[in-house]
């Protein structure tokens, strides 16, 4: 079965990142309050020339559109570090 | 008034709004609690906050008003900022500080 990680991977190889890492935090939030509903808690870096010369709410924006109905669904929260390769 | 109405009449009458999950005293959400602290940090003393868990029809509605999937969500002067990993990048930069001085000039 893909897993969410891989379901999140495979929507963000649209963006031609040079680098994406995704880790599942799901555990360390497991029952508090806001996580009811289910949907795992995730953190993502990654670097596209995509980004480059986008504010950082436009580069979220990119990456949400491309999550598509997995933010709604599969993701409860994801951390979010998006950078173009001239800025690392 | 409609759901989209009153998310538009909060962020236009107060300078500062976040939309985030239990209050500033006690969040119920670590992204949540993240922007109350980075606002405090700020040195905003009060800010208008709303929280979403009393409200299942502004937290949804918040995310179609901004066109962005989750919560927590500041407002400054009417304008969607962004979450708490944008907040933790303008406080970085100095932005944050500045677009919240100017919220108070006006």
């Amino acid at each position: 079965m893909q897993t969410t990680v891989d379901l999140m991977r495979a929507r963000l190889a649209a963006l031609e990142p040079e680098s994406l890492e995704i880790a599942d935090e799901s555990a360390r939030h497991a029952g508090h309050e806001g996580a009811k509903g289910g949907g795992g808690h995730y953190r993502l870096s990654i670097v596209s020339a995509r980004f480059r010369g986008l504010s950082p709410v436009a580069r979220h924006r990119i990456i949400y559109q491309a999550l598509g109905e997995l933010m709604h669904q599969r993701v409860h929260a994801l951390s979010i570090t998006a950078l173009s390769p001239d800025e690392i | 008034m409609d759901i989209q109405a009153q998310i538009r009449e909060q962020v236009g009458s107060h300078p500062v709004v976040l939309y985030m999950k239990g209050t500033p005293q006690f969040p119920q959400c670590g992204f949540s609690a993240s922007a109350a602290q980075i606002l405090k940090a700020c040195g905003v003393q009060e800010f208008f906050s709303v929280n979403v868990l009393e409200n299942p029809e502004i937290r949804e509605g918040v995310k179609q008003y901004s066109n962005w999937p989750t919560i927590p969500q500041l407002y400054i002067k009417g304008q969607f900022v962004g979450g708490s990993d944008i907040m933790r990048e303008l406080y970085q930069s100095g932005e944050l500080q500045k677009l919240l001085a100017e919220s108070k000039a006006a």
